[in-house]
Formats: C-alpha cells, structure tokens, sequence
C-alpha cells in the first residue's frame, strides 16, 4: 500500500492556487492537507497562470511535512489534462477529482496521472487519488468510487451543489447532510479508504464549526475540508484524543503485544475486552493524538 | 565613526558635544542642568488671554525667522492644528522655522510646500509618514531631520539640546485663562500628554481649542501658569480621524497566529505574576495579545498592576473588570479610551517626561514588565527599524519603542515574516531605531527567537509547544520564501539624524538613489 495513503488528515485547507501570497507559506497554519485549487477558485481566463504558479509552488516550497494535494478542473472543461500533468511534474502527493459520479470519472483521471508519471519520470503510482462527490448520482455511486482505483485514499462530500441539487434547505443541525454523509461514510469503511466532509461556509461560526466536527467524528469521518485557517484549530480541538482514550489506546497496542507473546488473543483491560482487532484503531489515536501534539509517550 | 550599533556617523554631525550611540545604559547618572523658559511675567490680574486670532497670537509671541515651534499629536491624522498655524506663520513671512512636533502624520502633507520654499527648514519628530517623510528623503528639508523617540524628544527638550520657542498647543476644551484639556470639546483626545513638557519649556505658550469652557476648565492636563495666550478657532480637527469607537480587532489569521504565539510565550516567562505590568501598541497583533492574555490571567488569578502607554479599549474592559490596577496613559486611541481617561478612578493621564523620559528621575517604561511592539525590520543582532520603509524612503515613527524596549524586563517584537515579497527578519536593518540589546523576544508566524543574550527566557521557555527557532534560522526562513533583498542604495547626503533616547546618534537616514531602469 502506498505509505501516505492512511496518513492523518484531520483537516484539508483550500488555497486559491493562483495567489502567490496565499501559497508560499499556508504550511504556517499548520493544516494536515492543502488542496490547491485550480478549479471554482480560479477564474476561467487565469487558469494557465495559476497552473504554472502551482507548478512552481509545488516543485520549490517546501511544505514542511504538510500534505499537498490539488483539485484539479472537472471533465467537462478543456483544462483538467493540464492541470494533471503540472500537478505530476511539480510532485504532488494527490489530486482531488470534482463532481465524480462513476467509476469512470476516476479511471479517466488515473490515465493522465500515469502518462503524466510517465513522462515526468515520477515513480508509477505514487501520485494518489481523492473522489469528491457533489451530486446525488455520485453519493449513490459512493462505494463503486471508493474502489475505483488502488490510488483512491479517500472520498469526499462537496454540500454546495449536492444541496442545490437536492432541493435540501440548510440547517444549523445538517440534516440536509445526513442521507449523503451516512452513505459516504459506509462506502468508504467499506472500501477501507478515508472519509472527508464538506466546508463550514461561514469562517466566523467557530460553534456551528464545532458542533460539525463533532457530528462528523461521531460519525465516523477522518476529517473536514477548511477554506480558512481559522478553522483549523477548532477542528483539530474536536479530533485531538482525550488523556483516556490515549491511555487506552497504549494499553491495547502494548497489551497485544505482551499477551500474544503468551500466545493469548483476547484479554481484558480496565474491564473492557481486547483483541488484536482493536490495535489498528488504537494506533489511529495515537497517531491524532501525535499529529495533536498531544502524545507525550513511546508509541 | 562606527558606533555601538555597528553604524557610521558621519564626523560631521559629532559636534558640541554629540556623541554617538554606546549602549543603551551608557548615560545613566550622567548629570546636567535642565534648561528653562523665558517667562515674561503676568503679574497684573486679567480677566483673559484670549486673542482675535491666529495671527495676533503668533505676532504677539513675536516668533521670528530662526525659530523653533512645537506641536502635539494627540489628533492623529485628524490634526487641523499644524496646518492652519503654519499656514499663518508662513503668510506672515516668517522664514527658517524648524518645527518640533511629537509625531507628523499624513494630516500635515500641506507642510510640504513649507519645506520646498524655506517656511521650514528643521524638523524633530518621532513619526515622519506619508508625504513629509519623502520629501526628508528627497534631501528637500535643508537641514537633516531630527528622529526622536517620545523618551528622546522630552529628553532633548528638557536637557535644552532643543528649545521651543513658542508652543502651539491643540486643546479639545480649554478655559480663556489657559486651563486646557483633552476632554469637554467637540473633539475630545482624552488626555494632553505630549504637550505637557512643551508647555513647561517653551517660552511662550499658545492653547488653541474650538471650546471654550468656563473657567476653571479643571482638572487641566496643561495648566494656566504655563500659557501665554488661547485661540479660540472653528474646529482643531475631524474628530472622526482622531479617535474611532474601536480599533479594527484583526481577523487576519497570520495576525492572530503571531499574537498566540507571543501570549503564549509572554505567560511562560518569569514576569507573569500578580501585579505584572503591561504596555502594548494599537496594532493588530498588539491589541491582540491584550485579548489572550486575559484568560491565562483569569486562569492563574493574575491581574495586571500597570499598564502603560496607549490605552485601546481591550485595555479598559480589562480595567473595568477589576483585572488592572491602574492605567498610566499617554494617548488614548480609541472613544472609549477617551471616556475612561481621566475619569475612571484608576485611569490617570502621564506627561511623555514622567512616561519615558530617559534622563528624568525615574519614568514609567523603567517600570514595565513586558512591551509588545511592531517592526518594519529586525536583523540579525535583533537590532528593529521601525523608521524606514524597504524603499529607504522615511514613512515610520519610533513614537514610544525605543523607550520601552529599554525599561522593560521583557520586550517582545510581534511582526510578520516577510511583507508582501519583503523579508522583515535580514541581515542587517536599513536604520537601526531601537538597539538589538533591548530586544529580547521576536514573534512571527514561523517562529519565534529568543535574544542568546536571554539565556532566562530561552530556558524558561524549554519545553513550551511553541516553535523556538534563532534569529539566523528566521532569516533563512524569510530568505528561502521571498528571497535575500538587494541592498537599498543610498546617497552620501544625510537626510535624517536617528538621535537614540540619550540624545547619541544611534543611526543616520541618508537619500535613496533614484531608481533606474537603465542597464
């Protein structure tokens, strides 16, 4: 499996990939991902600039460990074979591909992404894949996406126009979000790929933000799109992990350990029943809980 | 010769007795006479010293060629004040003035044309923006241009290095005897601080307010004793550009990311205790910091003992809720700032002497735990430009820095890394205001540095979530994203003298070559 695919991605910020203030240095905001953006953020007589400041972006700044995906123009438009190969020739790690609805829509995308590796002599497979869906044909199609391609690292749910499509009214509490987020979810745990949500509009409701976050990691999702910086602390507050659940996770993965040197497989701990099972979401804490610069241990 | 700041001054402006920069200490208990005004005496009882106008005012303080006037600017960019008086002395024929003004701002961009025909020839300020500071830069002013800290420029006046002649002093109320004060007006400042020494070294003393109050106007931020005569005028300035109901509180994320930051390192040093005490400036991260300082405070039981300087409306709540001691303040920024000045109970108005003069008995800022200030520039000896923009072209105002970086125990530099495409962490500062030796913590958004000469804060900020990093490794940082600056080129022509708070030359401004395309 490709290294990064699992990385943590608690949260994924957009950049206008066209401005050159905004992408030199938004590795300071510290954001898992950023996904810059060739796509609505550029207008249509922009978009060979910003393709040649993205190029450069990605082949000279130095993100310092953060995540650089970039989203690249939908199928439709005469751009989105560009914006692949600049993306492959400056290194990216992932594209993000709008409005997919099928299967189709990402295998399309990976042909250019392997002439693109090709040609730019980048390893055959290391350019990885993201599916975002925006319509309720791609919702539907959740699972077929999230296993249309062995590059596929996660899906994504865009509200904007699925919500336009669906005739849905926003509320403080999302249920306008709940048919498609509940599918995406499953698909992508079922496919064993990761599970993003969409974008809180307003960058000022740091509450409404957070009571998102808190639904969506209820649910199950490994994060959320940001336009903003500010949003970053308040949805990485609602995915760092709690002293407890820390604990816990240590004492599973180093339980597992000791007891299947004594060859048992299931033990208890703190009165809670432990298998191998539970290590890989025990790692998973960890694992936020370092990227939360909460984890103080050896793990 | 290169002085303590690694800076040529030029020989020629080391004479009577002016030295170049030492360290920041060097004139301690060094001793002199303070200088005085001429009195004439006003012994028969008047009903009033009210004159027609502005005119009659300057004639009978019988300013003449040669002289010296001085100006306040506790009316910000909404000062009418310096205009209309130097509109007059300028129809009246009087030549050779140097004007010696606490700040100059983009309100007084009319004075220009009095530079340009010789109205004006000298200039000591602390602040010099907009179109004042090009034409300094331009070698327009005939003789250089005196940059003064607030410490510095009380200092000057009261060791007599600078003699003001007559004062003109903006007052948002004052009485017909002379009682002025920064409130009861139509454009109210709040207090009157930086014209409190000009009024007690001046020779004569003008108060020029758009309300008259009955008399006594007390208490009196500048007192009858001191005031020769007072002008009555149709308004002294916008009162809109003078004071706001609040500064912009930033939103921007880098801004608000670097104030995080210096709080953060500011409640790990040693200083924060119970009684702590506190001076910010009015920009955005500064006003910031104010705001996420108060739940450490609340957190630990801490309250600030004093706050110093510019008072903003952060600070007031805090005062307000109990968490200040007391405000000692110098210039009010915003209405409610204003308000409060003077009128709360522990919200008292300072001069800029008993504020920051170096060479008094004892100032304020020599109290003070922690100032957080701005920078256009540190380099790498931590040394700040707060004066000249990358240009070279004078747009800055040292106002109250360079003072404060040297009382406080802590002084903390908040200041984006790069600007626009400009680095603001070199190798070396254009001009140097304030001396890398007063600086102890510099806070950007990539990092944070810590003076090697503060081997106490660098250990007790071991161990802290917050990204330490040298000065060196910030330059770099700047230099990898915007690349390393070319050199501004200069003149030999000296435009500027940069006077540190003891009255040394700490640096010189010269003219900036013109650019050319020309290869």
């Amino acid at each position: 499996m490709h290294p990064g695919k699992k990385r943590v991605r608690r949260t994924m910020m957009f950049l206008n990939a066209h401005r050159a203030g905004l992408v030199k240095d938004a590795y300071i905001y510290k954001p898992d991902s950023v996904i810059f953006d060739l796509e609505d953020a550029v207008a249509e007589n922009q978009k060979d600039s910003a393709r040649i400041q993205l190029y450069n972006t990605l082949k000279y700044m130095d993100y310092k460990g953060t995540e650089k995906l970039v989203r690249i123009n939908g199928k439709e438009s005469k751009h989105w074979r560009e914006d692949v190969r600049a993306s492959v020739a400056g290194g990216c790690d992932g594209i993000r591909i709008p409005k997919c609805e099928y299967r189709s829509d990402v295998l399309l995308v990976e042909e250019e992404v392997i002439k693109a590796e090709k040609e730019f002599k980048r390893p055959i497979g290391s350019t990885l894949l993201m599916a975002a869906i925006e319509t309720p044909m791609g919702v539907i199609n959740a699972l077929e996406l999230a296993q249309s391609s062995e590059r596929i690292f996660g899906i994504s749910i865009g509200a904007g126009d699925f919500m336009r499509t669906m005739h849905a009214k926003r509320t403080a509490e999302g249920y306008e979000m709940l048919a498609a987020r509940s599918q995406l979810v499953l698909a992508a745990r079922a496919a064993d790929v990761m599970c993003f949500d969409t974008v809180h509009t307003d960058v000022n409701d740091f509450e409404g933000l957070r009571k998102d976050t808190e639904l969506i990691k209820n649910m199950g999702f490994d994060g959320k799109s940001v336009v903003s910086p500010k949003q970053i602390s308040v949805i990485h507050k609602v995915f760092s992990p709690s002293e407890k659940e820390i604990d816990m996770a240590e004492k599973v993965i180093y339980g597992v350990e000791e007891f299947a040197k004594e060859g048992v497989g299931v033990f208890i701990v703190d009165g809670q029943m432990i298998d191998i099972a539970m290590v890989e979401g025990a790692r998973r804490v960890i694992d936020l809980a370092k990227a939360s610069g909460v984890y103080g241990g050896e793990l | 010769m290169i002085n303590q700041a690694g800076r040529e001054i030029p020989d020629e402006h080391l004479v009577d007795g002016i030295e170049v920069f030492q360290g920041q200490y060097y004139r301690e208990e060094y001793e002199y006479k303070k200088a005085g005004p001429k009195v004439k005496a006003s012994i028969k009882p008047k009903e009033s010293k009210l004159v027609e106008n502005l005119r009659e005012a300057i004639l009978k303080s019988e300013l003449k060629d040669g002289m010296t006037v001085s100006f306040h600017h506790h009316f910000r960019d909404g000062d009418y004040v310096v205009n209309m008086v130097m509109d007059e002395i300028h129809d009246l024929g009087i030549r050779d003035i140097t004007v010696c003004a606490s700040s100059l701002g983009t309100a007084h961009a009319p004075i220009v044309r009095y530079i340009e025909d010789g109205t004006i020839t000298g200039i000591s300020s602390s602040g010099v923006r907009g179109e004042i500071g090009e034409a300094i830069s331009e070698g327009k002013l005939k003789n250089p241009a005196y940059i003064r800290c607030h410490g510095g420029r009380v200092r000057a006046i009261e060791t007599g290095d600078i003699h003001i002649d007559v004062a003109f002093i903006g007052a948002p109320s004052s009485d017909e005897y002379g009682n002025a004060r920064g409130k009861g007006g139509k454009s109210d400042c709040g207090v009157l601080s930086y014209a409190m020494v000009d009024a007690e070294y001046a020779d004569k003393v003008v108060v020029i307010t758009d309300t008259l109050a009955p008399f006594p106007n007390f208490p009196p931020s500048i007192g009858q004793q001191d005031v020769d005569y007072v002008v009555v005028v149709p308004e002294i300035g916008d009162s809109k550009k003078i004071a706001n109901e609040l500064l912009r509180f930033t939103t921007n994320p880098r801004d608000l990311m670097i104030a995080e930051y210096a709080t953060k390192a500011l409640v790990n040093t040693p200083y924060f205790k119970d009684g702590f005490s506190f001076q910010t400036g009015a920009g955005g991260p500064s006003l910031a910091v104010t705001r996420f300082l108060k739940p450490y405070m609340i957190e630990r039981d801490i309250k600030m003992g004093m706050v110093v300087g510019g008072a903003t409306k952060p600070m007031i709540d805090l005062l307000e809720e109990g968490l200040i001691g007391a405000i000692m303040d110098a210039q009010a920024f915003d209405l409610p700032s204003i308000a409060s000045a003077n009128s709360h109970p522990r919200h008292f108005e300072i001069s800029t002497s008993q504020y920051a003069n170096p060479m008094n008995k004892g100032a304020f800022v020599n109290k003070l735990d922690y100032v957080i200030l701005g920078a256009l520039e540190v380099d790498t000896d931590f040394n700040v430009n707060v004066i000249t923009g990358s240009d070279g072209v004078v747009r800055g105002a040292p106002g109250g820095h360079v003072d404060t970086a040297a009382g406080s125990k802590c002084s903390i530099i908040v200041a984006p890394l790069v600007r626009s495409r400009i680095p603001t962490i070199k190798d070396s500062v254009i001009t140097v205001t304030t001396p890398g030796e007063s600086i102890d913590i510099v806070v950007t958004e990539v990092g944070i540095a810590i003076n090697p000469r503060r081997k106490d804060l660098l250990e007790a900020l071991q161990g802290i979530d917050l990204p330490i990093m040298t000065i060196e490794e910030l330059r770099d940082e700047a230099y990898r994203l915007a690349g390393q600056p070319s050199d501004v080129l200069f003149e030999d022509q000296v435009v500027a003298l940069v006077e540190y708070r003891d009255g040394t030359l700490i640096d010189v401004i010269r003219k900036p070559k013109k650019i050319s395309f020309d290869l």
